[in-house]
């Protein structure tokens, strides 16, 4: 009986459709910077450029790493621009309205985030919603809850509140700062490798998998799913005010749905990034290159002169190719 | 009906790292009943998902009445007339439509030609034709989300043979299967042959079951057909049957047990669940002691087990480890308590299809491999893979081997194996050998066996009496929710067995 499965050879000659699968993305990230780096050397390579490329990657990533952990844990987030915007304008009105230290307003947003987002971790927990719905709604009431806030505009500093009265907080320096290079990179850095390193190499990461994969059996090897889904929340939810944060400080100001454009590339580039090297789920290196993919491609168009409202446009078409080349090969 | 014939010559197939099939040759006839059967992994899903277009990338020649076909869909297979019934219902039925619905699924989508029109009235009347074809006590409008497993494998029977169905692929159809059902399933299998000429493939792993209805066995190993067409009759014995699928022969002897047994070290005083299901249960087993638990499908077995590992909302009564009370809210409370479960259905509830050995091994006992903060030790943690890979003998090529590749005897080795990783003391186990061929069904009953040695607790639920009667001490006989009756394993006979899980007092 113990030769029942008989190992076939390791097949000679080389395996085209899993190499894409795998690496597809990889590879249309490299051709994409090298045609780039090609038709425009000048422009598109300077050091200038390379730091926007990092600095607008940084957000991308900040927020797609939250949502990595949230696709880890089986669930769906489509509110995560709305949740990012809130958190811009909490970060912004406790500087310029309550004039509160850069040092207490940071942990005080994503604070705030975090409970105001615990709202959809009851509706998907406990109410059992489906997360796409749970996230939609979800999507609705922060972005009203950003705008009754702050008084149905834009905050930034000595702008008057909206009753008229006159704001004295001033926006720090040193917040500006965080939004610049190489401050933003080197945040970015650090929480792709702090969700690497916790999603790869801890128990949590580990139990956050088996959730996602299958809740029943992950329920029943006595892994608390229901908190794990909590706590995944949770995770998320501060990395996407994170990424929120920074955009505010790329602003210095909260525009309305200041961040609401980075969600669909973030939610883009965990689906694009897990395929990356046959993780075959969601995970933070991949993330990464998926965020850097959809960056550089953006970067590139705007400065070949694309029209900023066809954009979206040939940005679509792209994450449709890279995704079906890494779907289709992978399920079959 | 004009006669037909389905021949497969040298059928073979590959999946990435193994030979499922080598050069199968296998041929049924209409009106024949045919048992398929074979070790684990032996390749009999594997043949059948062939003929009936679920795999593609076949080499060799599938040829009905003599003239080559491809079978390249499972609508090409359909258009032959070709149906199969899958093992894993829950994939092949739509939980949110009716039972009505499930059954004409096929006409509603292939039947319909132009009309774009549902005549419902049509619908029900045809489905309740084959409900009463079937004797099925189903009505047609109930939701098929609502049914039991039992149920859920009548409906699609019924969707396979509501169809102009030459040959019928049954892929354990009787698994989940009460004797009732089972009776009955037969009938309209003969029923089927005899007057609808329809050939039928009939895999089971349970032999006396298949000497019953078959009229011929085919018998394959290690992805070869060993036994071509071999007619049943009175020499062909079981015994010779087994020696065929094993390629030795194998002798039903259980060793003898040291039945001394030690302090009770898991008893439950009055334990309801919230829906009736399981009401004022009081059960107990000793250290080194293997505790049966019989009675029908529906008798709230598997109900009992969710209970007993805090998986399902207990409705009152108590637990006590060792004597002590303790509480189990919840699945990590009984993990702690040093509970382990076995359920029912492995892919859904006991493994992790998508993530290998390593991790599948590993998940009940993640704070043995932790080292430093919350870091898990991967070198220890493929260490205890392989060490239980050895240990259960688990074919696998590696142990970075995905879960789903495995074959279900194997998959159920990981799913015990994990509590054995994590040393739980107590072992309920629903069903473990379901769906398992005997040559892996005496592994896991020496795994048993030796679990009893180390002192556990063994808790085994079955509705298969023989198997209660062969591997347990003791047996609690359940019927409708309710504890029947306990019995010592050694002065019961199958029959008292059956008397009181039919409600007998």
């Amino acid at each position: 009986m113990n030769d029942a499965v008989v190992a076939t050879k390791p097949k000679a000659g080389f395996d085209y459709k899993k190499f894409l699968s795998n690496w597809g993305s990889v590879l249309a990230l490299i051709i994409i910077f090298v045609f780039f780096a090609v038709t425009m050397p000048k422009t598109f390579l300077s050091p200038g450029n390379i730091v926007t490329i990092l600095r607008s990657i940084s957000v991308t990533t900040t927020i797609a790493i939250g949502l990595t952990i949230t696709l880890a844990v089986g669930g769906f987030d489509l509110s995560a621009g709305s949740l990012a915007s809130w958190a811009g304008v909490l970060i912004i009105s406790f500087f310029t309205w309550h004039q509160v230290g850069m040092w207490l307003s940071i942990p005080l947003t994503i604070l705030a985030a975090i409970i105001t987002n615990l709202l959809a971790m009851l509706l998907i927990v406990r109410f059992k919603v489906p997360d796409l719905l749970a996230t939609l709604a979800m999507m609705f009431m922060l972005d009203g809850l950003s705008l009754t806030y702050s008084g149905g505009g834009a905050l930034s500093q000595g702008m008057p509140r909206a009753d008229g009265s006159p704001t004295f907080g001033k926006i720090p320096e040193a917040f500006k700062s965080m939004g610049q290079a190489p401050t933003i990179i080197i945040i970015m850095i650090v929480v792709v490798l702090l969700a690497h390193i916790f999603l790869t190499y801890t128990k949590y990461g580990r139990f956050i998998y088996a959730t996602g994969e299958n809740k029943e059996a992950a329920r029943l090897s006595g892994i608390p799913v229901q908190r794990y889904r909590l706590f995944a929340g949770i995770l998320a939810t501060f990395f996407i005010a994170l990424g929120g944060i920074l955009v505010a400080s790329r602003n210095m100001s909260a525009q309305i749905q200041g961040a609401a454009g980075f969600s669909m590339p973030a939610i883009s580039a965990v689906f694009i990034g897990r395929s990356i090297a046959g993780a075959e789920k969601p995970n933070a290196i991949g993330t990464f290159i998926g965020a850097a993919l959809v960056g550089i491609l953006e970067n590139g168009l705007i400065m070949m002169s694309v029209p900023y409202y066809s954009l979206d446009m040939v940005k679509g078409i792209v994450l449709a190719v890279a995704l079906a080349s890494a779907y289709s090969s992978a399920r079959r | 009906m004009e006669p037909h014939t389905i021949d497969l010559k040298n059928i073979s197939i590959s999946f990435p790292g193994v030979h499922a099939l080598k050069g199968c040759d296998f041929s049924i006839r209409s009106g024949e009943i045919r048992a398929l059967v074979g070790a684990n992994g032996a390749g009999k899903s594997t043949l059948m998902k062939v003929l009936s277009g679920a795999y593609t990338h076949y080499e060799g020649e599938i040829c009905l009445d003599g003239e080559a076909i491809r079978i390249s869909s499972p609508l090409d297979a359909k258009h032959h007339g070709i149906e199969m019934v899958y093992q894993e219902v829950d994939t092949a039925l739509f939980p949110s439509l009716t039972v009505a619905e499930n059954i004409m699924f096929n006409t509603m989508v292939t039947g319909m030609e132009r009309n774009s029109l549902i005549n419902w009235g049509e619908i029900r009347k045809a489905a309740k034709k084959v409900i009463l074809d079937l004797d099925l006590d189903i009505s047609p409008d109930t939701l098929v989300s609502k049914l039991t497993l039992a149920q859920k494998q009548m409906v699609l029977i019924g969707r396979a043979v509501q169809e102009e169905c030459r040959f019928l692929i049954l892929d354990e159809p009787t698994a989940p299967l009460s004797q009732n059902e089972v009776n009955r399933l037969f009938r309209l299998i003969r029923y089927l042959a005899s007057e609808k000429q329809v050939g039928v493939i009939f895999i089971s792993h349970r032999l006396p079951e298949l000497f019953q209805i078959c009229e011929s066995i085919t018998v394959m190993r290690n992805g070869e057909v060993v036994l071509q067409n071999e007619e049943i009759t009175p020499e062909v014995t079981i015994n010779y049957i087994v020696g065929q699928m094993l390629g030795k022969t194998f002798e039903e002897v259980f060793p003898d047990r040291d039945t001394k047994h030690g302090d009770i070290i898991y008893e439950l005083k009055d334990i309801s669940d919230c829906d009736g299901k399981v009401n004022n249960i009081d059960i107990y087993v000793r250290e080194g002691e293997i505790v049966g638990i019989s009675g029908l499908v529906g008798a709230g077995k598997t109900e009992l087990s969710k209970l007993m590992f805090g998986a399902n909302k207990c409705g009152g009564g108590k637990i006590f480890i060792r004597g002590k009370e303790v509480s189990v809210r919840d699945t990590t409370m009984a993990t702690k308590n040093k509970i382990a479960l076995i359920p029912e259905e492995r892919r859904k509830e006991a493994i992790i299809v998508n993530q290998d050995l390593i991790s599948n091994l590993s998940i009940a006992s993640i704070d043995k491999f932790i080292k430093f903060l919350s870091f898990v030790d991967k070198s220890g943690e493929v260490k205890n893979a392989e060490n239980f890979i050895k240990l259960l003998g688990i074919k696998t090529p590696s142990a970075t081997q995905k879960v789903m590749y495995l074959s279900g005897g194997n998959q159920q080795k990981v799913a015990i194996g994990k509590w054995l990783s994590s040393d739980a003391d107590v072992y309920i186990m629903d069903e473990p050998t379901k769906g398992i061929d005997v040559g892996a069904k005496r592994e896991i009953f020496d795994l048993i066996y030796s679990l009893a040695e180390k002192r556990k607790g063994i808790i085994y639920i079955s509705s298969e009496i023989s198997e209660i009667l062969a591997i347990t001490d003791r047996v609690y006989v359940m019927y409708s929710g309710n504890v029947q009756k306990e019995l010592m394993t050694s002065e019961t006979s199958e029959e008292e067995i059956l008397y009181f899980s039919t409600g007998g007092k």
